[in-house]
């Protein structure tokens, strides 16, 4: 702040000292993100090759035995096979719902930026608040609940949605509140991205007799590329920290069994449970930063983030 | 904006099948999408009886309940008054925070002629992709040796380093017209003065949409509150509503008339800045 008291009397340009400029616009954002994220990965790691319990100075050096131990874990490997299924279930059902309404809002003609309210509306709502709907009124085991409710107009018996440990009942009710909350937000995303294509490529294509589908297929998708790959890499990313509706949806009966907790659960209970484990905690965030990458890596080759960048 | 059409086919006059079915479709959504918060108001105006009778289901409560509003702000159990005060002082110094040091951040890395502010922007980029919450494990840690544990500070400083908001600050800087700047330098105005002269003042659209997608997240953060926010006193209304879901028995209406109450401050910020958010996002590189 010293230096940025000195500019305005300068008449310098980006050009005439470009580093002292760039640091004062750039360096107290570079700053933080070293001090509360580079820093604290770097010491994550450190901590994953020491004995550290209840501690975060520990002594006691032993390698690659916090790795070997989570990884050999059931319960943590359960949780890492919990979240891969997630993810590869909400990314692409989030995908093309976002991409579907998206798609039917903006050809609405009347009451289109009512129907876009509605769907971004539970963007506003948290996942604790949707969890008390979906856990307590909407899918609440009893047959006070509203789905059950419903079933029972068909003659079903009340399902017991999220006291049976089994999949899938629960399965359902985590997706659904995740996609409810999520989708109008991807939704809004998509649509700014459909006012931006040009009405001409539509014309144009009316008149070699692309409409409908087709203008759809070779037009609309394509125009989409840029926004759909972001959105993708910010799915994966979102669904690979799930941890809210786990947590307030699953943690009360307290006996939940391993594979219905994502790792972020898991290692939450061990790093800051009652024996505050940093060691076998910061090992099984690496573990998970690890495969994290390695899906973003993957996907960017896929669909080509970073190229454009370039 | 409501009535200009940039869908595939031409107008056409007469109701188009089609078109029934389209909004049939948006209409039954829409109601599907309304459903959750139709339950969230009818259970916070029920009695406890009404929402747990099991002998047939009721729409509306009998006699809405407007005492379970004072209830809940009485409750001792629940200290939800406190927690939206300390919700809102976050919430509102990470906006601003993060609209400052994210958009300083993003000019400057739009902007500069120097050889590795590429490097930086793609740093910054890497830790988009690596998600936050993996690093809570170590950033818990370094939070409580400074002894920010249950304390504001603790709360609010960590979160004011967000990677997403100096992407698209970037994105959006690189599509600011260089002209209007260029005409302020002829003048004599250093890239500081020009920022905040020139620059900010044609960008509040833009902001308006970052300014509501990081007043959402950070009222909707819950797993650094929980880490962090031991005390009662440092709860935020997200960690005191959750005392609820996690509560061996709990009263439901109360439950669901704190929900509403913890939301009022969102939906007041949508009713004024939702076109914004459309309009701003439009702007960005995300569309790029």
């Amino acid at each position: 702040m010293t230096a940025a008291s000195r500019a305005p009397a300068s008449r310098r340009r980006w050009t005439e000292n470009p580093h002292l400029w760039f640091w004062i616009f750039v360096g107290p954002f570079v700053l933080g993100l070293l001090v509360f994220v580079l820093i604290p990965i770097g010491w994550s790691v450190w901590l994953s090759f020491y004995e550290a319990r209840n501690t975060v100075t520990p002594t006691r050096f032993v390698g690659l035995d916090n790795y070997r131990h989570m990884l050999g874990d059931s319960a943590f490997r359960s949780s890492l096979k919990t979240f891969v299924v997630f993810a590869a279930f909400i990314v692409p059902v989030t995908f093309a719902m976002a991409l579907g309404l998206a798609v039917l809002v903006n050809t609405a003609r009347r009451g289109k930026s009512f129907f876009r309210s509605v769907f971004f509306l539970p963007t506003a709502c948290s996942y604790v608040v949707a969890a008390m709907i979906w856990r307590d009124s909407m899918f609440s085991g009893v047959s006070s609940g509203l789905v059950n409710t419903v079933l029972g107009w068909f003659g079903a018996e009340p399902i017991a949605w999220l006291s049976v440990v089994q999949p899938p009942w629960y399965w359902l009710v985590i997706t659904t509140a995740r996609l409810w909350l999520q989708v109008g937000f991807f939704m809004v995303l998509f649509l700014a991205a459909l006012q931006r294509i040009p009405k001409g490529l539509y014309e144009a294509a009316a008149l070699d007799g692309a409409t409908g589908w087709k203008a759809f297929r070779y037009i609309t998708f394509p125009q989409l590329k840029a926004t759909s790959t972001a959105v993708l890499m910010l799915l994966l990313v979102n669904a690979f920290q799930a941890f809210d509706e786990f947590y307030n949806l699953m943690s009360t009966t307290g006996g939940y069994p391993p594979y219905a907790r994502p790792p972020l659960v898991y290692l939450y209970y061990t790093a800051l449970g009652d024996v505050q484990d940093f060691g076998n905690g910061s090992a099984g965030a690496v573990i998970l930063t690890l495969i994290i990458a390695a899906f973003a890596l993957l996907q960017g080759r896929l669909t080509g983030l970073g190229r454009r960048e370039a | 904006m409501a009535t200009t059409v940039t869908g595939p086919r031409r107008r056409r006059r007469g109701v188009r099948p089609g078109s029934v079915v389209r909004y049939a479709v948006l209409a039954a959504l829409a109601l599907i999408f309304l459903v959750p918060f139709y339950l969230l108001v009818r259970n916070a105006l029920s009695t406890e009886q009404e929402i747990t009778r099991i002998d047939g289901w009721t729409w509306f409560p009998s006699s809405p309940q407007w005492g379970n509003l004072s209830e809940v702000f009485d409750s001792t159990s629940v200290p939800l008054a406190r927690s939206m005060v300390n919700s809102l002082l976050i919430a509102v110094t990470q906006t601003v925070g993060v609209l400052i040091v994210s958009g300083m951040a993003g000019y400057g890395l739009a902007r500069s002629t120097v050889r590795y502010a590429n490097a930086v922007f793609y740093i910054v980029l890497a830790t988009l992709l690596i998600p936050a919450a993996v690093t809570f494990v170590p950033t818990f840690v370094m939070v409580s040796s400074l002894g920010w544990v249950s304390t504001l500070r603790g709360l609010i400083v960590p979160g004011l380093f967000q990677a997403l908001a100096t992407f698209l600050f970037r994105q959006y800087f690189l599509g600011f017209p260089k002209e209007l700047e260029e005409a302020a330098q002829i003048d004599g105005a250093g890239p500081w003065k020009t920022f905040w002269r020139i620059v900010v003042p044609n960008s509040w659209g833009f902001a308006a949409a970052v300014a509501t997608i990081t007043f959402i997240g950070s009222w909707n953060a819950f797993l650094w509150p929980l880490v962090i926010g031991q005390d009662q006193s440092s709860w935020t209304v997200q960690i005191a509503l959750s005392t609820y879901v996690t509560a061996q028995s709990v009263n439901l209406h109360g439950m669901f008339m704190a929900a509403i109450v913890s939301m009022v401050p969102l939906l007041l910020m949508f009713l004024f800045l939702q076109r914004w958010i459309v309009a701003g996002v439009e702007q960005t590189g995300i569309n790029e």
